[in-house]
């Protein structure tokens, strides 16, 4: 387990012996006339070249009788035979100097950060190239959209219309469509068949729109796979139910649907009978005209390769990886390892030869993700998908093997082809390879179904993760158990959970099925067979499982942490046991553990990703902990600073906080410091092996951060630009003896914990609602008279809004407390009146030592009640008066100075009209960054990131400035991007518990331009149409409805369901229709909106659904099935009915005043 | 002559006593159609392990280098030789039983083997080996990170922890393989040795095993021809056996050519006209060893015009013979994932590689020949053609098993060269045919003769003198060359 010091030995000898020996004496025995020749030669620079290559491939014997030492060599060198002119490189380049590149648009399930990741890579390419870039994407919170990336910004909406603006004013002359995901590419493919692409001149750069147009229709698809025999799953594409039902007779059940130009499996499912197929052909052909009938084949092993091309026909796989549950599941949804573990060498170069063979049949330039269904049991195959652009899959697979993928993708899109380019990490080799691994890679999913009302957490072949973990270990079992931790840290590693139906878990995929695994496994003493039985898991995987489960049982039978001992100790620390999970396991605890642990001298290694296994030296700093190992690779001599991620992308915490880290981690460098990332999130830019100094892709646990910590002998780290996750464990950080930079964590503990945060506000006489520690459930009732209802619960140290509600009486409280109370057992549960219609201000701001340095104030559109996160902010505020804005700002100075804030904060504040007055109440304030960081530094054009990194260093901190007092002439709106059409089931409604998976932003002129822009930009978006019908809903309690058809009355059809708010309705004047409602018959209901062109539904919830049959959850919920934009809460309706009313109809030709570059907007490039 | 050269030359003593028939005949031509007998099989000898699968403490140790202490696997014996490591990400049955393996200690980079356990020794319609690359494990010991004690695979009989036991190879699992080739990768192959049991003894350093002093071509090569007939063409080729893999063998065989392949020191060139074409097979060790097939290769280039290739080993003899050197490279090249840059149309192959020796391409004669392929990694030669005849060589295996396919068209221009000088001669001589005739056929062996590794001979005696506790340290220490 330790190497020898006898090998230190030797090479404390060799330098004394390379002194005494001239260099050829030491070279090759048998060849001594070879190698002067070179050496002797070496001056001209052609003789160099060639000297080089000849050292490099001329090795002493390094044995035989006699033992010879040689000196070390540079390492071999591709360079060398590059320069000497046999490759050609750079000939065939393409002639263009102004790209536009698309982006993806807000984040959502099925398309989230990997799009900022590859598409920031591509603009990388550019710029080294010397081509200017355009980037169009409304995505404000991702590091794309800076100018120190592309050239020039455009936040609008990546649709045909508003890209064709762009191309008009910009003139690119070339154009990628490959790095923004399925939006990028169906937004390409329209635009080409309206001709628009060749009558501006623009080049469409790498794969050419015929091949995307093949890899995407599913017809043509076959067709041209059946070109070179490979064969793919039997399918049949229609365009009717009934045609559907007739295909699925013919192939046989169980059946497939997918629908062509799919976002990440959108309209696809599995049908086992006629019944279940027409409701699932009904909902696919609403989104899609075509959809494709196939057979199923659930149980067999999914496999997907990353290949990449050039246009010279040099083609590589970077990648393959195969998914640990059999086919069935979305590949987004499916816990994945790469490389393939289970596949022979015959399997794996016969689907890798499949790959290669089809990309280059559908002439793909660039990247392309191939997936396949292998037969469990023999040779047989088939071809899933093909994606002929960047995908989620291609930036796992970049992560895993460090191979650059989006970077090689553009470059080659420029004309390069894969020999001419180096190896981005080895800088020696060449990219026309293949990376080796030495390490395995697991990936698992992270959903948030329980945030959902109604959802169905049935995982199947239609994407609901909302974002994923990359794990990375030298056992599966290391690998496996870190992932776990990472999803989320309450789980120790492999662990089971409590079901009702173990078995059926089992059998059935859902977001909790490795839970079940672990259940079945740990506690209920299920066999490897029959676990195999039930979910068809390939049995190595179970085997792995059953390994840790063995020794979990061990250490529970050891039973005491000092019946531990340093072999069982380094055996568990092998298969990624965590010290808390040990600690759990002999009723310890972690610190304890851990103590013991170091006392054995176990500690974890440092070893490097460089795409070679070590095969050539690479510079590169992409590391990695493990504990199967013996020696570093790599020296701790720059003490750096240490940046904690944001981890795992969730609903409430996604790219804007990977832009703070980003950010924080580039002003740290350009002030010359060392940095060192730590983030295990594949989808991020934190995570290319380019940002920091030093990149640990691990898990931001108190555990793996304080080894690294300790390893590197750290400068200090920086919690505060990750979101809530680093600033969780920042006070047993100090604790332990870090260094942790800005706010002490004893002040951020003060304001995580409600209690003390509501008493420091009180003693420095900054209004709150009014607020009350829970003890019990008597005192609550209490309380919530008193302040009489409704009252918000709420528990600490959450994010989100997660287990907090507004509770209306008293039966709902009592039911409450007991659920909240179980959220956080360690701290008490607070409530608070709940002030309704009241507006929220959003206060984002830097301090440095207490005092205020700059701050930003948003205000929200929907009355406060709406998570901040799902809220659409101002910036700047267009209703507040100057005397609210310095009232705000004292409140802002206050609180900097009470906390002694050092770095990023932000605060909510709700503004209430109280008899005559307007009260300012703080009611939720993070001494941290938060997501609207990225929005307020981009509209102010201030980067707040970059002066709280200042001022966390205490170094070139700027003096105080007061942006919000600069007027504007201006309005940026920033909307939430909610992903409902993929939560089956989920009741489209906002409230304090976030629901949104991302956001854009706009600019505007004033709010309405702003807004309108916003709102397009959301995914799918289709705006009403003049003439078409409109269907109305909901409360009726307030004049809201009644606002929005004043703006609508003659230009749409207005339709309601219910008599009530017909009547209510024409009140304000109009006539409205009633129409039939069919509320369990979606295919009935279906045809109603089709029979009267429903193109908009306003249905103004004031609650949760109760239940599935209640009419306005219906009518929500079949607008978002049926991709009818829906508006639920009645602000932004209004604010909507007013954008259609000012807007429509388009002028013809005019480009819109919102197509403006952002540097026009704000006047300058300062980020 | 053809028979009677079998048995002067080719026939040795070996294990296998009915390869051979000791039958005299002239070279009488046989019908084109006739597919050679595949009645006979080769007597497997019924192998016990040689070890029952050791689990205890393992130690490998490089020698003047890092010491580092893991867990065993398989047998329950010590060995030493080369160290050599191989990045490939798959198909540890397949590098395993790749002779040019044999006497090396294998260090798999990828971190987990034995997933998917080991196939069957299971023969085709053609009588080769379908999962293995020779039938037995060549490799004297392996050196993996995490090895899967479980395997799932519907192909897999065996585990390899079983496997390498019964083969009477040592495995040790549990060490940091990235150590271990930064060590080599820095220092060059060194030699090694893995020690079961709890006990090291340093002294015994010595003890160590030098590959390099051993023609392991010898070792390798049948002892005598051996037939494999196509069902499929009536292509014939001559291969020169200088440890030849069985994919190499499968890949013209199922290309419609059928084979017959010579010990590595037969005098080729006397019999060749009697073939399509000539093939030389890879190999392992120092090309040097073989001075005799250099030679036999020399006068075979300056007697016929029918097509030549060769592949690693034989890529190196044939630039030997061509008047080139060959150098030792610092660590070798073991891989799946290397880039040949084809230089005639600047395509690049992802090619599947193991060879320690490269040919110094700069003293091939120019005259006649040009590099074909070069490693892009770090420039050394891949490949060589000849300017005028059909004559070429690769030092990366278009065959691959394990490893990619990339390049396995070499084998289809190959062969399209043999059918084409097949029809040429006919021309010429329209009685000719490629095919042996059928009693020859009949009388060949069907497979590798005298091939077994030393490890399994030593189980074998063992267990022919029932002295199962004899300790294998020694056996494997000094191994009995039987067939020397």
């Amino acid at each position: 387990m330790m190497a020898l010091p006898r090998g230190l030995a030797l090479r404390a000898l060799r330098p004394s012996l390379t002194a005494s020996c001239p260099k050829p004496a030491r070279s090759l025995s048998s060849l001594p006339k070879l190698l002067s020749t070179p050496l002797a030669a070496g001056n001209s620079a052609k003789a160099a070249t060639n000297s080089q290559r000849w050292l490099s491939i001329q090795q002493a014997r390094t044995f035989s009788s006699t033992r010879k030492l040689f000196e070390l060599q540079e390492a071999p060198s591709a360079q060398a035979y590059l320069a000497s002119g046999a490759i050609a490189s750079g000939k065939n380049l393409v002639d263009v100097t102004k790209v536009l590149v698309i982006g993806s648009g807000g984040l959502s399930i099925g398309q989230a950060g990997e799009f900022d990741y590859s598409g920031s890579q591509a603009i990388k390419a550019l710029k080294e190239a010397g081509k200017k870039s355009i980037l169009i994407n409304p995505n404000i919170a991702t590091i794309q959209t800076s100018h120190f990336l592309a050239d020039e910004v455009y936040y609008l909406p990546v649709t045909p219309e508003y890209v064709s603006h762009v191309i008009e004013r910009e003139r690119p002359d070339g154009i990628f469509l490959t790095f923004g995901g399925q939006t990028g590419l169906n937004v390409g493919v329209q635009m080409d068949k309206m001709g628009i692409f060749d009558r501006m001149g623009v080049k469409v750069l790498g794969t050419p729109i015929k091949t995307l147009e093949t890899s995407e229709d599913r017809d043509l698809f076959a067709k041209a796979l059946n070109e070179i025999n490979i064969p793919i799953a039997e399918s049949i594409a229609v365009n009717s139910v009934d045609t559907a039902l007739d295909a699925a007779e013919k192939i046989g059940y169980p059946i497939i649907v997918r629908s062509a130009y799919a976002l990440g499996g959108l309209g696809s499912g599995f049908a086992n009978n006629r019944e279940e197929l027409h409701d699932l052909s009904a909902r696919s052909l609403s989104l899609s005209p075509q959809i494709l009938v196939e057979k199923s084949l659930k149980g067999w092993k999914e496999v997907e390769y990353e290949v990449v091309r050039d246009a010279s026909n040099n083609c590589i796989t970077v990648c393959n990886m195969e998914n640990f549950d059999p086919l069935g599941i979305h590949t987004g949804d499916s816990i994945v390892v790469a490389p393939s573990q289970t596949l022979s060498d015959e399997e794996y170069h016969m689907l890798r030869s499949a790959a290669i063979d089809i990309v280059r049949h559908l002439g793909v330039v660039g990247e392309c993700n191939v997936q396949y269904a292998l037969q469990p049991d023999g040779l047989d195959y088939r071809v899933i998908e093909v994606n002929a652009r960047l995908s989620r899959s291609s930036a796992l697979a970049s992560k895993a093997t460090g191979y650059p993928l989006a970077y090689t993708a553009a470059k080659i899109g420029l004309g390069h082809t894969l020999p001419e380019l180096p190896n981005a990490v080895t800088k020696t080799t060449t990219a026309n390879f293949e990376p080796s691994l030495d390490y395995i890679v697991t990936k698992i999913p992270r959903w948030d179904l329980s945030k959902f009302a109604h959802v169905k957490r049935d995982i199947g072949s239609s994407m609901k993760s909302v974002g994923e973990v990359m794990a990375i270990g030298r056992t599966f079992e290391e690998s496996i158990q870190k992932a776990i931790r990472q999803v989320d840290p309450q789980f120790l590693g492999f662990q089971g959970a409590k079901f009702d139906d173990l078995d059926f878990e089992l059998a059935n995929p859902s977001d909790r099925r490795w839970l079940a695994v672990g259940q079945a496994m740990l506690h209920e003493n299920y066999t490897v067979d029959r676990v195999y039985d039930l979910t068809k898991i390939d049995k190595w995987f179970l085997y792995k499982l059953q390994n840790i489960v063995d020794k979990h049982r061990e250490l529970v039978g050891v039973g005491s942490l000092f019946g531990i001992t340093r072999d069982i100790m380094s055996s568990a620390k092998k298969m990624g046991f965590s010290d808390k999970q040990i600690a759990g396991c002999v009723n310890s605890t972690e610190q304890e553990v851990r103590a013991r642990r170091k006392s054995f001298g176990i500690i974890p290694f440092v070893k490097k990703i460089d795409t070679l296994a070590a095969e050539f030296p690479a510079d590169t700093n992409y590391l990695y902990t493990t504990y199967n190992a013996t020696t570093h690779d790599v020296e701790f001599d720059t003490h750096g600073i240490v940046i904690l991620g944001s981890g795992v992308y969730r609903i409430g915490s996604s790219v804007e906080f990977d832009w703070c880290a980003v950010s924080c981690t580039v002003a740290l460098r350009e002030m010359g410091n060392k940095t060192i990332m730590i983030n295990y999130n594949p989808e991020t830019y934190s995570t290319d092996f380019d940002t920091a100094d030093k990149l640990y892709f691990e898990e931001l646990s108190y555990e793996r951060v304080m080894d690294i910590y300790e390893l590197e002998s750290a400068a200090g780290v920086v919690v505060s630009v990750g979101g809530q996750l680093p600033q969780n464990i920042a006070l047993k950080l100090q604790n332990n003896g870090a260094r942790v930079l800005g706010t002490n964590p004893e002040d951020i503990d003060r304001a995580e914990d409600r209690h003390k945060f509501s008493q420091i506000l009180d003693s420095i006489g900054v209004d709150q609602p009014a607020w009350k520690e829970l003890t019990s459930v008597k005192e609550a009732r209490a309380f919530a008279e008193e302040v009489s209802y409704p009252v918000l619960v709420r528990p600490s140290y959450v994010l989100s809004g997660a287990a907090m509600s507004v509770i209306r009486n008293e039966a709902e409280l009592e039911a409450k407390l007991l659920n909240a109370s179980s959220v956080s057992p360690d701290h008490p549960v607070v409530i608070t009146k709940f002030i309704e219609g009241a507006m929220e201000i959003d206060v984002d701001a830097v301090a440095s030592n207490g005092n205020l340095i700059v701050h930003a104030v948003s205000e929200h559109v929907e009355a406060a009640g709406v998570h901040s996160g799902d809220a659409t902010l101002v910036l700047p505020p267009v209703t507040l008066d100057e005397e609210t804005m310095s009232r705000v700002k004292q409140i802002a100075e206050k609180v900097a100075k009470a906390w002694k804030i050092t770095g990023p904060f932000n605060m909510q504040i709700i503004k209430a009209t109280e008899g005559n007055k307007v009260a300012l109440k703080v009611i939720e304030c993070n001494l941290r960054a938060s997501r609207s960081f990225p929005f307020v530094s981009k509209v102010l054009g201030t980067n707040f990131i970059d002066i709280a990194t200042k001022a966390l260093i205490n170094k070139d901190v700027p003096a105080p400035t007061d942006l919000m007092a600069v007027k504007r002439d201006y309005v940026a709106t920033k909307v939430a991007q909610f992903s409902w059409t993929r939560l089956a089931g989920a009741d489209p409604y906002l409230g304090v518990e976030m629901a949104s998976t991302g956001e854009v932003a706009c600019f505007g002129k004033d709010l309405v331009e702003a807004y309108w822009a916003s709102l397009q930009s959301t995914m799918n978006f289709k705006v009403p149409k003049l003439g078409t019908g409109l269907l109305f809903g909901g409360d009726t309690g307030k004049g809201d409805l009644k606002a929005v058809v004043k703006f609508l009355a003659p230009k749409y059809k207005l339709y309601a369901v219910s008599p009530a708010v017909k009547a209510h309705l024409e009140e304000a004047g109009v006539s409205v229709e009633l129409i039939e409602f069919p509320k369990t018959d979606k295919r009935k209901l279906r045809e109603v909106f089709q029979k009267y062109d429903i193109s908009g539904v306003f249905n103004l919830a004031s609650a949760r659904a109760k239940s599935l049959v209640d009419e306005d959850y219906v009518m929500r919920r079949n607008a978002v099935d049926f991709n009818v934009p829906l508006f639920m809460e009645p602000k932004t309706a209004v604010l909507f009915a007013q954008c259609l009313s000012e807007k429509l109809p388009l002028e013809e030709g005019k480009v819109p005043g919102e197509v403006k570059r952002w540097s026009e907007f704000i006047g300058g490039k300062p980020l | 002559m053809f028979a009677r050269q079998i048995m002067t030359k080719g026939f040795k003593p070996s294990l296998n006593p009915t390869a051979v028939g000791r039958l005299g005949f002239g070279n009488v031509r046989g019908l084109a159609t006739i597919t050679g007998s595949t009645g006979r099989q080769m007597p497997q000898p019924t192998r016990e392990r040689s070890t029952p699968v050791s689990h205890d403490r393992a130690t490998f140790t490089i020698r003047n280098g890092p010491i580092f202490h893991g867990k065993s696997f398989g047998a329950r014996s010590n060995t030493s030789g080369e160290a050599v490591f191989s990045t490939a990400l798959v198909g540890y049955p397949e590098s395993m039983t790749d002779p040019s393996y044999r006497g090396q200690i294998l260090v798999f980079t990828q971190p987990l083997i034995g997933n998917y356990g080991v196939p069957s020794a299971a023969r085709d319609e053609h009588g080769l080996l379908k999962y293995f690359e020779s039938p037995n494990i060549q490799a004297i010991g392996i050196v993996v990170a995490d090895a899967a004690l479980k395997y799932s695979h519907w192909t897999a009989v065996e585990s390899l922890g079983d496997w390498c036991a019964r083969e009477g190879v040592p495995a040790i699992s549990g060490v940091d393989t990235r150590a271990i080739v930064t060590y080599l990768r820095e220092q060059g192959s060194s030699l090694a040795r893995i020690t079961i049991g709890e006990e090291y003894d340093a002294d015994q350093d010595e003890a160590f095993t030098d590959p390099e002093q051993i023609n392991l071509v010898e070792k390798v090569s049948t002892k005598a021809p051996f037939h494999v007939s196509s069902s499929s063409g009536d292509l014939h080729v001559a291969v020169i056996d200088c440890g030849v893999k069985e994919n190499i063998l499968r890949s013209m065989v199922g290309r419609g050519a059928s084979v017959t392949c010579f010990p590595w020191d037969y005098p080729i060139h006397k019999y060749a006209h009697h073939f399509d074409g000539v093939f030389i097979s890879n190999g392992p060790g120092d090309p040097t060893h073989c001075q005799k097939t250099v030679y036999h290769l020399g006068k075979l280039m300056e007697k016929y015009n029918g097509p030549i290739m060769g592949i690693c080993l034989g890529h190196q003899l044939l630039a030997l013979a061509a008047g080139a050197k060959t150098i030792k490279l610092k660590y070798g090249n073991r891989a799946h994932n290397i880039p040949a840059l084809d230089l005639s149309t600047g395509r690049c192959h992802i090619t599947s590689q193991n060879h320690g020796y490269a040919v110094d391409i700069k003293t091939l004669p120019s005259s006649d020949w040009k590099e074909y392929f070069v490693n892009l990694n770090d420039g050394s030669n891949e490949g060589m053609i000849h300017t005028s005849r059909p004559i070429m060589s690769t030092q990366f295996h278009p065959e691959a098993k394990g490893g990619p396919l990339d390049s396995s068209f070499l084998f289809d221009s190959y062969l399209q060269q043999v059918a084409d000088y097949k029809a040429e001669q006919a021309r010429f001589e329209p009685s000719r045919s490629g095919r042996p005739n059928t009693l020859l056929v009949d009388l060949l062996s069907k497979q590798r003769v005298g091939v077994v590794p030393e490890n399994v001979l030593a189980t074998l005696s063992r267990k022919a003198e029932a002295a199962k506790n004899s300790t294998a340290n020694k056996s494997v220490a000094t191994p009995a060359a039987p067939a020397a």
